[in-house]
């Protein structure tokens, strides 16, 4: 009974005791224990993918959290300032940023002094390791508060972007060779100053609620500005897709005629999910900007191409969960005499609601991941460097958004800028893991059992 | 009004609530419904016997309009109820669907409140002014239903989590609370146990003192013990109609006959 030959016949199967397997039991455990490695190795490829890309992502974008400041005192000099001592913030206005310089040269050399620095560079060499904004931030501390002028007040300012990138490894003494804008001595005076102290690398919040800089000081970028461009997009999109995507879906759910007419309506929302996303950008340029006249780079049009977009993903997942609430309820509605609206609002909305959540938060996700429309639409390369005050400006007034600024910051020359081009990834993705969480819990939460 | 027999049998003691002349259903190209001629008596119990798939329930669809919901099936003929031609282009289906009630195969419970699942229909016409008055419509209901004494303590539980048997007699209370004229039943005891099918054959002889109801049953012992007139559908034809004791005693045809024996279906 144990020798079962190959060539067995059919007819013995009969007879073979449990004990022993037959070769063919045995061929389709083979079979299964081979597809089972199959996808084990298939899950195993998809997880490394994924810690690869959370490993690069997290280990390049996490500098740019942190950002290197040099604290000082600064005397705020009467007679550089406010010459007559009037104190008139007219007068004050009229000392341009390049007025200020010469406090911050001055400030270097005193605490040099204090510290016991030696160094043989001049004090304007000595202020070139702070950023080009550090001129900028003492005026608008003296025009917010010009009676401090005549004091020494302690300054945080942040360092220029070499200096920043000497301190988080990037910068090196091999590397700036031929660099122009720093020397092997500003070095050694930056080496100086942490000992003494003064420089030090903290995190920096700025770089995730501040604005965008232009190209000579990434140290001062930001995401905040594109992040508030970002999110009345998706308020647009949330408002005019939601709606407009689930009344669509159930008219042609459940109210339609099942007729030509509605397969090709069927067909096309399908065609459209397909097109590609710059399709929708060239079409908003063309009948938003050049047909309408709404603003250039504003959230809102952005808005409006990416409704457009996310419109078939709601269309269709609404329509997904529409028809996977069994008929029976529909039946059950009615049959006490409810109307055919009444069996949908009261009865099958509900029950699909969770599924027409989950696909508009996935819409929406998409859309905020979107770049190449915005290219159209003359969101990308646009410096966000205000942010909007009130809704209005919000929505027309010229902006970026979130991916526009990555791909802006990863354009630029400055290894500085591509740091932050990383860390503005990870807030990217944080908003989309958190957004995807979301309807995974909505999902959990709301879902029931018929 | 448009027809003699009217006339003769209101003579007889029951009224002819529902008349059907003439019926024919199409599915697409698949015609389900031949030529059938029913007519449902008031305060009468009709049972629908026939092998699967000759087209009881779908003729019970008919008539409270249940088939305008199905993409393709088409009806044609004349159903009246009370002399109203319930195909009528003025006639609401929802108003109708309120006077014709239903109760389905499987048990369909809303996933809400045992509470909310009666007083959905009566809340939706309008039956009730307050609070109480629902109160009292949703217990009167549930007691005809046969299941007040399981679910009194648990009104706020859902319907589904009930028992399958339990479900379908909640189902029977939603479709009596709204006070149905005509009350359909589709195999309503499949999914019950004797116990329960027995209360709710209780429950069909106390609607018939109001109403009329039409149940579909596999069961012939079901029909014979509930039912005045027996309907026999044979591949969508309706064979014959009459008396239940006499269909079942002595049927006039053979198909019916080899049907109640136990030698088709
Ligand atoms: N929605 C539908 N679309 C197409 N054909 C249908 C549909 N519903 C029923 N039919 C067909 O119509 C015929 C009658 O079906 P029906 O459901 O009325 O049978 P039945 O007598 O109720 O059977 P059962 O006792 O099994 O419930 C069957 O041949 C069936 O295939
Ligand atoms: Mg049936």
């Amino acid at each position: 009974m144990t020798d079962l030959t190959p060539d067995a016949a059919p007819g013995r199967r009969h007879g073979g005791s449990l004990l022993t397997l037959d070769a063919r039991t045995r061929r389709r455990n083979r079979a299964e224990a081979r597809f089972r490695a199959y996808g084990i190795g298939a899950i195993l490829i998809g997880l490394l993918m994924l810690v690869v890309l959370v490993v690069t992502i997290v280990s390049r974008g996490t500098g740019a959290y942190t950002q290197t400041f040099v604290t000082l005192d600064v005397e705020l000099l009467e007679n550089k300032l406010d010459k007559k001592g009037t104190r008139d913030i007219e007068a004050i206005k009229k000392v341009s940023t390049f007025g200020y310089t010469p406090l911050i040269n001055a400030a270097f050399e005193t605490a040099a002094q204090k510290a016991g620095i030696e160094t043989a560079l001049k004090p304007k060499d000595q202020a070139a390791i702070l950023s080009k904004s550090a001129a900028a931030q003492l005026r608008d501390y003296v025009l917010a508060d010009p009676s401090r002028i005549g004091q020494t007040v302690s300054f945080r300012f942040l360092a220029n972007s070499r200096v920043d990138g000497y301190l988080k490894g990037r910068v090196t003494r091999e590397s700036i060779a031929n660099d122009k804008s720093i020397s092997a001595e500003q070095l050694d005076f930056v080496d100086q100053l942490i000992a003494a102290g003064m420089i030090r690398k903290t995190f920096n919040l700025d770089f995730i609620l501040g604005s965008d800089a232009s190209d000579q000081r990434p140290e001062a970028a930001g995401m905040g500005v594109s992040m508030v461009g970002s999110l009345f997009m998706m308020l647009v999109v949330l408002v005019l897709a939601l709606p407009i995507g689930v009344a669509a879906s159930i008219y042609l759910e459940e109210f339609a005629p099942k007729n030509w007419l509605t397969d090709v309506i069927e067909v096309n929302i399908s065609n459209l999910a397909a097109v590609p996303s710059i399709v929708f950008g060239i079409l908003g340029l063309a009948v938003f900007i050049n047909y309408m006249h709404l603003p250039m780079s504003a959230p809102l049009v952005g808005g409006l191409v990416l409704t457009l977009m996310t419109l078939p993903t709601i269309i269709i997942s609404t329509r997904a969960s529409l028809k996977s609430v069994p008929p029976s309820i529909r039946d059950a509605a009615l049959g006490v005499g409810a109307s055919k609206m009444q069996a949908v609002f009261h009865h099958v909305l509900p029950l699909a609601a969770p599924g027409i959540l989950t696909g508009t938060i996935i819409g929406l996700a998409q859309a905020l991941g979107e770049t190449a429309p915005l290219l159209l639409i003359g969101m990308v390369g646009f410096i966000a460097s205000n942010p909007p005050d009130g809704i209005a400006a919000g929505l027309l007034s010229p902006n970026s958004a979130m991916p526009a600024q990555i791909y802006e910051w990863a354009k630029r020359a400055d290894p500085a800028f591509y740091e932050r081009a990383w860390g503005g990834i990870i807030i990217l993705l944080v908003f989309l893991v958190t957004m995807n969480t979301l309807a995974v819990i909505l999902r959990r939460r709301f879902e029931r059992r018929w | 009004m448009n027809d003699m027999s009217r006339v003769e049998r209101a003579v007889e003691i029951k009224q002819t609530k529902m008349e059907c002349r003439d019926c024919h259903v199409y599915y697409g190209d698949t015609h389900a419904i031949k030529n059938v001629n029913v007519d449902i008596e008031d305060k009468t119990v009709t049972a629908f016997i026939g092998p699967s798939g000759c087209g009881k329930s779908t003729f019970l669809r008919c008539l409270n309009r249940m088939n305008d919901t199905i993409a393709g099936a088409r009806v044609e003929g004349s159903f009246m109820l009370d002399g109203e031609d319930i195909y009528d282009k003025r006639v609401d289906p929802v108003q109708l669907r309120a006077k014709v009630g239903m109760v389905f195969q499987k048990p369909n419970p809303f996933p809400k409140s045992i509470y909310d699942n009666v007083a959905y229909g009566p809340r939706i016409h309008g039956l009730a002014r307050n609070r109480a008055e629902m109160d009292e419509i949703v217990e009167k209901a549930l007691r005809r239903g046969a299941i007040w004494d399981e679910v009194k303590d648990r009104l706020d539980a859902p319907g589904t989590g009930l028992s399958g048997g339990q479900q379908q007699r909640l189902c029977i209370a939603r479709a009596i609370a709204t006070e149905p004229e005509v009350l359909l039943m589709d195999e309503p005891c499949s999914a019950l146990d004797p116990i329960a099918t027995a209360q709710v054959e209780e429950l069909i002889d106390e609607l018939r003192q109001n109403y009329s109801v039409v149940i579909v049953t596999h069961s012939m012992q079901q029909a014979a013990r509930v039912s005045q007139k027996t309907a026999f559908f044979h591949l969508g034809q309706l064979v014959e109609f009459g008396e239940t004791g006499q269909i079942f005693t002595n049927p006039e045809d053979p198909r019916t006959e080899s049907y109640i024996t136990g030698r088709i279906g």
